[in-house]
């Protein structure tokens, strides 16, 4: 990890940084809503950043549940924190965007905001889980937490799919063909955030499994002090 | 499988006995759910006609506060005297266990909205539009959709500092499709429009949760 981690950072950071400028100066104006517009390349990538790592989260909860394996509830770990905190960022540029967009900042029946803030919340009740359960039993339950949220989330966009329908909302980014200019923009900062957040990921995972090592350590060493002093 | 049912009915009865002899519990719901219409009633003044709007939503948040206090003492019986620890090394199966308390859930929360309803119809003087059976039928399957995932939940923050906020943490986000479809439903009964969409949904949020609570009880309650 010492020698490539940097590289990647290097070649992240300057991805981020192209597609900072792709998508804030070279990318084209848009005819109705003008510059205001250009928070669509943050706000869609972080939204599909966000979606990968929760699945990522539920694959690796049914893994742990079916092999206990370690590692995979590290990954389960990781991928929620890192997701929420892109999931975050989907849900502060919304109504940013919504604003000078449609007058208001929120709108109840828009189906990707309000189902993001669902997901946002699920999530957030899994990390506040693992934070107040204690430390033998946090990754099953998280994991049976994580299992049952992801079964909810068919539900929950089916049921705010529905409620729009008896009560029509404005449509944000509408539903029509984009230029494939801007495709190739959008595209671009999707593939930027995911290396960020891969390094992200990766770097916390090793912390994570560090942390859980001097844990054990810690453990045994008291267990050992223990049977001397016994002795 | 008559051994499981029978477990099921005897875990059952033992609760409903339990508190039926101390009726500690189902009084502190009864008075919590009485302020909690009361509370409404003023915060919440309509028409009678804008009354038939809001009161789908009124109705429901007021069940949802009284489950969530009445989900988290009802497993507090069982951490007293290591019940629960004695139920995981029985050979009973974890199955039985959980559905004999989410049942007794559903009773206790069952009676208690059928204490409020009145009250409710009362003080925002509801009439409803479309046919009254209708709302029954949407009461049954809602309340059932936050009994099983609250019991589960229950279980599971059993296990956890700070139990009693964090069942509440934990089956509010799970539940707001299920509540958006029990408040959609009363509302759309209430006003005499359909609500068959809403009620489908309910059955199969009913379906899919119920069993998913149902598989994975067994690793909850054995998690060390």
């Amino acid at each position: 990890m010492k020698k490539t981690f940097p590289i990647l950072g290097a070649l992240t950071a300057i991805l981020l940084g192209y597609a900072l400028y792709e998508a804030l100066v070279a990318a084209p104006t848009e005819q109705t809503m003008g510059d205001v517009q250009r928070i669509f390349y943050y706000h869609v990538p972080s939204a599909w950043t966000a979606f990968t790592l929760f699945l990522i989260n539920f694959v690796a909860s049914i893994l742990y549940l079916v092999r206990r394996h370690p590692a995979a509830d590290i990954v389960a770990l990781v991928s929620a924190e890192v997701g929420v905190v892109f999931c975050t960022v989907v849900l502060v540029t919304g109504p940013i965007w919504a604003r000078p967009v449609w007058g208001i900042w929120w709108a109840p029946g828009d189906i990707r905001l309000t189902s993001t803030l669902v997901l946002w919340l699920i999530y957030v009740s899994y990390l506040m889980l693992r934070r107040f359960s204690s430390s033998g039993q946090t990754p099953t339950l998280a994991a049976a937490l994580a299992v049952l949220g992801a079964l909810c989330v068919p539900f929950v966009y089916f049921s705010i799919w529905f409620f729009r329908t008896q009560h029509p909302q404005p449509v944000i980014g509408g539903g029509g063909s984009i230029d494939p200019r801007m495709l190739h923009v959008l595209l671009l900062n999707w593939l930027a955030f995911s290396c960020f957040a891969f390094l992200v990921c990766w770097s916390r995972y090793r912390l994570e499994s560090l942390q859980r090592e001097v844990d054990q350590a810690h453990a045994m060493e008291s267990l050992m002090d223990l049977r001397g002093s016994a002795r | 499988m008559t051994a499981p049912t029978g477990i099921t009915r005897a875990t059952l009865l033992k609760d409903l006995r339990l508190e039926w002899r101390s009726k500690d519990a189902i009084n502190s719901m009864l008075f919590f759910s009485l302020l909690v219409v009361v509370v409404f009633s003023f915060s919440f003044d309509p028409t009678a006609a804008e009354s038939r709007q809001i009161a789908g939503g009124l109705v429901w948040v007021a069940f949802l506060f009284a489950a969530v206090v009445a989900l988290n003492q009802t497993w507090a019986r069982e951490i007293r005297n290591q019940v629960l620890d004695a139920y995981r090394v029985s050979p009973a199966p974890a199955n039985s266990l959980f559905i004999a308390k989410a049942l007794s859930n559903f009773i206790f929360v069952a009676v208690l909205e059928a204490l409020m309803t009145p009250l409710f119809i009362m003080f925002y003087q509801l009439r409803s539009l479309g046919p009254a059976w209708q709302l029954l039928v949407v009461a049954v399957l809602g309340t059932w959709a936050l009994v099983v995932n609250g019991t589960f939940f229950a279980a599971m923050s059993l296990r956890t500092r700070s139990r009693e906020i964090m069942l509440p943490l934990l089956l509010f986000p799970i539940s707001i499709p299920a509540i958006l479809a029990m408040v959609q439903a009363t509302t759309s009964i209430l006003t005499g429009e359909g609500a068959r969409v809403w009620m489908a949904l309910l059955v199969s949020y009913d379906l899919v949760f119920t069993t998913g609570c149902l598989l994975l009880f067994e690793t909850v309650l054995n998690a060390e």
